[in-house]
C-alpha cells in the first residue's frame, strides 16, 4: 500500500502563491473578505513566512504550509469522536459531519496547520456558481485541514479501476502541486524507494518541520542551495 | 429483613434503584462496546478498559450505596413516621425553608434573573451567528469558556474536599458548613458542564461523544470522568440531607411534601437507620475524593497530554488538583460568608469556622506557590525555545500585569491576612479568599491563553480579548449559580440539621472521650494507675 507523502522544493519555490489560490478554489475555502478579521480565515494550504537573521541581514524564507500529515499525528490522538483519523495510506483527513467542533484536535496540532470554521462559509455572487462539485461544503462550528485532495486520489483510483489497472502514483496529484509553475510540490509515495518523493528525503537539504517533536510529518523541505 | 409498609413512595424509590442499577448495566455495555469498536478500528482500546473499570466500579458502588438506604433505612421505618421534633435552635435553620423570602431575598433573585436571562440571549445569539461572535479567532481556539469550565470543575472540589476529608477525619467544627460546601461542589459541576456547551462549535452532536465515543482522547476521560462525578456529588449531597428532609416532612405544605416524603425513605430516627446513613455516608465520602482527584487530574491532562509548550508537563495534573483544592477552599468561605449575612445564621456558621479555613487556604496558598515554583522553574532552566517564549509572556509580556495580580492574590494577600492570629477573622478570610478566588481564575486563564498566542511556527498571531458575548456569559455562570443557590436554601436548610444536633448531643462526649485516650493519665485502666489501686 502507499504511503503518501510531499516534498516541497523550497530553492525552487518563488512564494508566488498559486499553490494556496488554487487549494482554496480546489477545496471550496471561502474566500477572505475585507470584512472579514483576517484571524477567521480559512488557509489550507497557507504561505508561512520564517524570519531569519536581524536586520539589516534579515532574510525571510516562505515555507508552503499545508497539513504536514504526521505519521504520528497529534491531532488524531485527542480527538474524541473519530472525526480525524490517519488512513491505512497515511493521509490524516477530517470528517466533517463528525465533528462536534471541540477544537481540540486543533490545539494539539504543533503546526497550527487546522483551521475551524468560525461562521458560514459564503462567496460572494458569480463565484458561488463555481465551486468543485466533488468537495463538500463545510458549515460553521467544525473543523477542516488540508487532506492531500483525497477526493483526486478517489478520482485518480476510479478511473485506474475503469481500465482495469493498478492505480499510477503519477495520476494522484493534489491541486497545488498541478498549479506549481516551478514544480517544487510534488506529492509520492515515499514506500517507493525509486520515487521523487522517497529519494528528496535523503537529499542532503531535506527537513522536516519541528522534527524534534517525533510527529513524523511527511512532508518532506529541500532547502535553498546557497545563494 | 421485613418490609416497611408499601405506599406509593416505595414504589417510586424502587423503580430509582432499578434506574440506578440499569445505568449501570448500560455504562459497562457501554464501554464493552466502545473498547470493541475501538480495537475494530485498530484503535487503542486499553483506555476504554481501565477508564470503564473505574467509573463502572465507582457506579456499582454508588447503586450499592442506594440500595443498602432503601433496605436499612427505608427498610427500618415501620407504618406511617412520626412527626419528628425541631428544637428552639434548629427553628433558626429552617427559616429559609418555611418562611417566605423577605423583599432583599426577592430583589437579589430579580436581579440575578435578568443577567441569567441576558446570557441566555447571548447564548442564543452565538448559537444563530457561531463562534464568530466571540473574541476566539486562529490560533487561540480556546479561551474564557474553557478557563470558565476548568475554574468552575475546581471550586467544585472544595466542596467535596471540605466535607469529605473532615468528616472522614472526624473534624466536629466542619458540621455547620458541610451542607453549604457540598451544594457548592454540585451547582458549580452544572457551571462548568454549561461552559463546554457553550465552547462547542456544535452543541447539537455532542450524541456523538456517546455513540462514537473514543476513549483514547483525554476530552473523552473529562466525559466520564465528570459525568461519573456530578453523580458521585449528588449522592453526596443527598444522603445527608435524608434526616433533614425527614424532620421537614411534615413541616412543608403543596408540592414539596410529597417530595420530602419520597426522598426521606420514611426516616424516623430510630438509631438502626442512623447507623446504616452514617455507614452510607461514609462510604461515599470515602468514595467520592479518589474521584474528585481523577476528574481535575484529568482535566490538566487534557492540556498536558498535549504537545503544547507549557501545556505539556507533568505537574500539570496535580497541579490541577492541587489549584481545584485552592480555589475551591477560598470559594467556599466566600459562600459561607454571604450565608450567614444574608440567612442570619452567624450564631451557627462562627468565626471559628471561618479561622480553621483560613488556616486550611493558607497552607494551601503555600503549597500552591510551591507548585509554581516547580513549574516556571523547570521550563526557565530548560530553556527550551518554545516554552520559554510562554514564560516570558506570562512573566514579563503582556500577561504579566495579570500574573502579578494573580502571584499577588493567590499567595501574598493570604500570607499577609492568614498567618496572623489577628487578621485571620471573618473580614480577614474572605479579603484573602477573594484573592485567591480572582488569582485561581487568572491561574487557569493564564494557562489556557498565552500557550495558545505563542504557538511553535511564526504564525502570525492575534492577542486575544473577551467579546461582550463571552464576558456576559460569564457573568450568567456566576449569576446562574447565585440563583440557584438561592432556590437550594429555599428547599433544603443549609446547615444540616441533624448533623448540629449530633454534634451537640452525642459528639461533645465523644470528642472529650477520644482525647482522652490519647494520654495515660486520663484513662481509667492504665498501667501508670496500677499502683495506686487498692
Amino acid at each position: 500500500m502507499s504511503r503518501w507523502g510531499m516534498r516541497i522544493d523550497l530553492d525552487r519555490c518563488t512564494a508566488c502563491g498559486a499553490c494556496a489560490v488554487a487549494c482554496a478554489q480546489e477545496n471550496n475555502v471561502p474566500l477572505g473578505q475585507p470584512a472579514k478579521a483576517f484571524q477567521h480565515l480559512v488557509r489550507w494550504l497557507e504561505l508561512l513566512p520564517v524570519k531569519r537573521g536581524e536586520y539589516p541581514r534579515a532574510d525571510v524564507r516562505v515555507f508552503p504550509m499545508p497539513c504536514q500529515h504526521c505519521d504520528k499525528p497529534p491531532c488524531t490522538k485527542v480527538c474524541p469522536v473519530y472525526a480525524t483519523y490517519r488512513s491505512p495510506e497515511g493521509l490524516v483527513p477530517q470528517i466533517y459531519p463528525q465533528c462536534i467542533g471541540c477544537r481540540y484536535c486543533v490545539n494539539a496540532c504543533p503546526y497550527t496547520c487546522k483551521y475551524y470554521n468560525w461562521e458560514d462559509p459564503q462567496w460572494p455572487e458569480p463565484m458561488e456558481r463555481g465551486l468543485n462539485p466533488d468537495v463538500s461544503i463545510r458549515t460553521r462550528g467544525v473543523t477542516e485541514k488540508c487532506n492531500f485532495c483525497l477526493h483526486r486520489l478517489q478520482k485518480a483510483r476510479d478511473a485506474a479501476a475503469i481500465d482495469g489497472k493498478e492505480l499510477d502514483p503519477k495520476d494522484y496529484r493534489p491541486a497545488c502541486q498541478v498549479i506549481c509553475p516551478t514544480e517544487a510540490i510534488f506529492l509520492g509515495d515515499i514506500d517507493d524507494p525509486s520515487g521523487d518523493v522517497a529519494s528528496a528525503r535523503e537529499d542532503p537539504r531535506a527537513m522536516r518541520l519541528l522534527e524534534e517533536l517525533g510527529t513524523e510529518p511527511k512532508i518532506t523541505y529541500l532547502k535553498e542551495r546557497g545563494p | 429483613m421485613r418490609l416497611r409498609g408499601r405506599d406509593w413512595a416505595f414504589y417510586v424509590q424502587a423503580a430509582g434503584l432499578v434506574g440506578l442499577w440499569g445505568l449501570t448495566g448500560i455504562v459497562v455495555w457501554w464501554f464493552v462496546w466502545r473498547a470493541y469498536d475501538l480495537h475494530r478500528f485498530a484503535d487503542q482500546w486499553t483506555p476504554a478498559v481501565v477508564v470503564g473499570a473505574g467509573v463502572c466500579a465507582c457506579l456499582a458502588l454508588f447503586a450499592s450505596v442506594m440500595t443498602y438506604v432503601f433496605l436499612a433505612v427505608g427498610g427500618r421505618s415501620e407504618g406511617k413516621p412520626p412527626d419528628l421534633p425541631i428544637d428552639e435552635v434548629e427553628r433558626k435553620l429552617t427559616h429559609g425553608v418555611l418562611r417566605p423570602w423577605s423583599w432583599k431575598g426577592r430583589a437579589v433573585a430579580a436581579a440575578l434573573s435578568v443577567v441569567v436571562a441576558w446570557a441566555l440571549y447571548c447564548w442564543w445569539y452565538q448559537l444563530s451567528n457561531g463562534l464568530v461572535v466571540t473574541g476566539l479567532s486562529r490560533p487561540v481556539f480556546w479561551a474564557l469558556y474553557i478557563t470558565n469550565f476548568v475554574f468552575f470543575i475546581g471550586i467544585s472540589y472544595g466542596g467535596t474536599l471540605v466535607s469529605a476529608i473532615l468528616r472522614i477525619a472526624k473534624g466536629e467544627w466542619r458540621r455547620p458548613v458541610t451542607r453549604a460546601a457540598e451544594a457548592v461542589a454540585v451547582l458549580v459541576l452544572m457551571m462548568g458542564g454549561w461552559n463546554i456547551f457553550l465552547d462547542l462549535g456544535r452543541p447539537d452532536r455532542v450524541e456523538k461523544l456517546f455513540d462514537r465515543g473514543r476513549l483514547e482522547s483525554p476530552l473523552e476521560w473529562d466525559v466520564v470522568a465528570i459525568s461519573t462525578y456530578v453523580i458521585g456529588c449528588v449522592l453526596y449531597l443527598y444522603l445527608p440531607l435524608i434526616p433533614d428532609l425527614g424532620m421537614l416532612r411534615n413541616r412543608v405544605k403543596g408540592w414539596r411534601k410529597p417530595i420530602y416524603h419520597l426522598f426521606s425513605f420514611g426516616w424516623t430516627g430510630a438509631e438502626a437507620q442512623k447507623q446504616a446513613l452514617e455507614r452510607a455516608i461514609s462510604v461515599t465520602a470515602v468514595m467520592i475524593v479518589p474521584i474528585a482527584v481523577s476528574v481535575h487530574s484529568v482535566v490538566g491532562w487534557v492540556f498536558a497530554l498535549t504537545v503544547q509548550p507549557m501545556w505539556h508537563s507533568t505537574i500539570l495534573g496535580p497541579y490541577f488538583v492541587l489549584g481545584a483544592m485552592f480555589s475551591g477552599v477560598a470559594a467556599l468561605i466566600l459562600v459561607l460568608a454571604v450565608l450567614r449575612r444574608a440567612m442570619r445564621l452567624q450564631d451557627f456558621i462562627r468565626p471559628v469556622q471561618f479561622d480553621y479555613l483560613g488556616m486550611l487556604l493558607l497552607v494551601l496558598a503555600c503549597l500552591w506557590l510551591y507548585f509554581t515554583i516547580s513549574e516556571n522553574l523547570t521550563v526557565y532552566w530548560g530553556a527550551e525555545h518554545a516554552e520559554l517564549a510562554v514564560l516570558v509572556e506570562k512573566l514579563s509580556g503582556r500577561f504579566a500585569p495579570l500574573y502579578w495580580v494573580m502571584l499577588i492574590g493567590c499567595f501574598f494577600l493570604p500570607l499577609l491576612l492568614l498567618s496572623r492570629k489577628r487578621t485571620r477573622t471573618v473580614a480577614g478570610t474572605v479579603i484573602a479568599s477573594a484573592g485567591v478566588v480572582i488569582g485561581m481564575w487568572i491561574e487557569r486563564y493564564t494557562i489556557v491563553v498565552p500557550t495558545m498566542e505563542a504557538p511553535r511556527l511564526p504564525v502570525d498571531a492575534p492577542h486575544y480579548s473577551p467579546s461582550w458575548v463571552e464576558l456576559s456569559l460569564m457573568a450568567g455562570c456566576f449569576a446562574m449559580f447565585g440563583l440557584m443557590y438561592m432556590l437550594f436554601t429555599r428547599l433544603f436548610p443549609v446547615v444540616s440539621l441533624w448533623e448540629m444536633r449530633e454534634g451537640r448531643e452525642v459528639s461533645a462526649g465523644e470528642a472529650a472521650e477520644r482525647i482522652r485516650a490519647y494520654f495515660p493519665f486520663g484513662a481509667p485502666q492504665g498501667p501508670a494507675t496500677d499502683g495506686g489501686r487498692q
